[in-house]
């Protein structure tokens, strides 16, 4: 039985994230607009990653077209302003519809294969909207992209802190939707399929389940994307390096399946790409330096920085001790 | 009415007939063996009336509704669960969690799911090693987990496809237990079995297969006495000997 205090208390460290983010603004030398740029990518890029792991992570379809949703979602808002005149912001609302319906699609194609041929099927996805994109220029505007004449706000501030939500609700959705009954379908369905199908559980409507809501969470963050940047172009917002596969890299470096591992891992995601980027001569190569850092979690820390959280302090901390050797 | 009747169910895989034109019928309480050699169709047979695969031909009804051709977790709905022979515990999740999973097809409510849970793991005895992760169990266990899992979906036939092989006479003297007490509590059992001991011995009635056909139907007894049945699995000699 989990009394109220035993749920205050396991959210406790969320709470105390929250808390911390939201004061981080007004916190003076923490708030020049360099920062909070920062802060803004990153919390986009954890809403992604957390996006990404629920159907990655949990329900074990690795995607490796997420740049699709992410598009759509850009791409909406980016038509709605500029064919109808309306607000970009109006790109989140509907973009969750449009994005929901994208990803049936993807799914009634891609979700009867199974393992590597999903992956390549949403990889194929992705790549054939980008093209769509550059191609349809009476709605895209093409490789011209879409700019937004004025942006709604000039600080950062605001969309600081409309990021910040987004990124509290995806939290909580996951949360509660992990902890159900769907929580353990999804992982059941991740383990063995097979299995899972024979157990009572309608693997093709829960992979789509998880598929949508994963979509609609990246498509969020794509509306949000076009609103804050003011810019897109498909090779942007449909990228597969910069986009599907960094989405990849956000929750493989955080930790795959975790709670925590998409916000951890999109703070190193884009605290490393900018070091690299003002690295003389190899900043160029960072999508070099990218590849070689997966080889490396995969190698080390398969479970991500969150989930060998002890492993890698054990390796920072004095390997020459026998783990669990005690004493001092 | 029989609990579940298979009427000339056929299988082919392009050429190859795997199983040819079986009938028979599982009546409500029973301990039902299916036994033949290897290669005589029996998983294949399972994996029709679970829903894994369409027959080619013929049908299967269970409580009296067709069930050839639905989905398996229609059928799993229905009241007819299954354990593999190659078992698949949910890896990275504890034994609790694995059964827990399954519970929630009866128990929506994650309180009711939990206590069906527990439940299953005492009468199956896996209490002890509820939090232990599956992937970590030796093949007795796993071998249990797989029975638990379908249990918890609160089946009225239940298939065990090789629930016995490669144990050890202990955890064989336990598996027998365990299957007479699910009888005991009214689920119907159909069984795969190679080791003729536990079929003999808990069996109330057996089919035999071989070659995709049936050979043989009846109690123990006159099974083991079945000429058809002797010659399948000691060769033609043996037969006339």
């Amino acid at each position: 039985m989990a009394s109220a205090a035993q749920t205050l208390g396991r959210y406790r460290t969320a709470a105390a994230v929250v808390v911390g983010l939201a004061v981080i603004p007004l916190v003076p030398g923490l708030n020049s607009s360099y920062v909070l740029h920062m802060l803004i990518l990153m919390l986009m890029w954890s809403v992604i990653g957390m996006a990404w792991n629920l159907l990655g992570g949990y329900c074990g379809q690795v995607s490796f077209g997420h740049a699709a949703f992410f598009g759509l979602g850009a791409y909406t808002g980016g038509i709605l302003y500029y064919h109808l005149g309306w607000s970009a912001w109006w790109g989140l609302p509907v973009g969750m519809v449009v994005v929901a319906l994208g990803a049936l699609g993807v799914g009634y194609i891609c979700l009867r294969l199974r393992g590597p041929y999903f992956a390549l099927g949403t990889l194929a996805m992705g790549e054939v909207l980008r093209v769509t994109a550059e191609n349809l220029e009476w709605l895209t505007e093409g490789t011209r992209g879409i700019m937004l004449e004025t942006r709604t706000w000039v600080a950062k501030e605001p969309f600081y802190y409309v990021i910040l939500a987004i990124a509290v609700a995806s939290f909580v959705v996951l949360e509660v939707m992990v902890r159900s009954k769907w929580g353990y379908y999804f992982v059941a369905i991740r383990e063995d399929q097979d299995a899972a199908e024979s157990l009572g559980i309608d693997t093709t409507l829960y992979k789509n389940i998880a598929l949508v809501v994963s979509a609609v969470l990246t498509g969020v963050a794509g509306a949000f994307y076009t609103c804050y940047m003011g810019y897109i172009d498909p090779e942007i917002v449909f990228a597969l390096h910069d986009v599907s596969i960094v989405a990849i890299m956000v929750v493989m470096v955080g930790g795959v399946a975790t709670r925590w591992g998409p916000l951890v891992g999109a703070v190193i995601m884009i605290l490393l790409s900018e070091v690299v980027r003002t690295l003389p001569y190899i900043g160029r190569a960072h999508q070099t330096l990218f590849g070689i850092l997966l080889i490396v979690i995969i190698i080390f820390l398969p479970n991500g920085v969150v989930g060998d959280f002890r492993k890698m302090m054990r390796f920072f901390l004095g390997r020459s001790k026998p783990a669990g050797a005690g004493g001092v | 009415m029989a609990l579940l009747e298979l009427e000339g169910v056929t299988k082919q895989f392009g050429g190859l007939t795997a199983v040819s034109n079986v009938s028979f019928a599982v009546a409500e309480g029973q301990i039902v063996g299916l036994i033949g050699p290897n290669g005589a169709g029996k998983t294949t047979l399972f994996n029709m009336i679970n829903g894994f695969l369409k027959p080619t031909a013929g049908q299967i009804r269970f409580r009296g509704e067709r069930i050839d051709g639905l989905k398996p977790h229609k059928v799993c709905r229905m009241g007819l669960a299954r354990t593999f022979q190659v078992v698949k515990p949910l890896q990275r999740m504890t034994v609790l969690d694995n059964v827990l999973a399954s519970s929630f097809l009866r128990f929506p409510a994650r309180a009711d799911a939990e206590r069906n849970a527990w439940e299953v793991l005492e009468f199956t005895g896996l209490t002890p090693v509820a939090n232990t992760v599956s992937k970590g169990l030796p093949l007795g266990l796993r071998k249990r987990l797989e029975i638990a899992r379908a249990l918890a979906t609160r089946p009225a036939l239940i298939l065990l496809d090789e629930a016995c092989a490669g144990l050890n006479p202990t955890e064989l003297d336990e598996s027998i237990r365990i299957i007479r007490k699910i009888r005991e509590t009214g689920t119907t059992v159909l069984i795969i079995e190679h080791h003729m001991k536990v079929i003999m011995s808990i069996s109330d009635h057996i089919v035999v297969l071989n070659y995709g056909e049936k050979i043989a139907e009846g109690s123990p007894e006159e099974v083991a006495r079945n000429p058809a049945v002797i010659q399948a699995y000691l060769g033609g000699e043996a037969a006339h000997a």
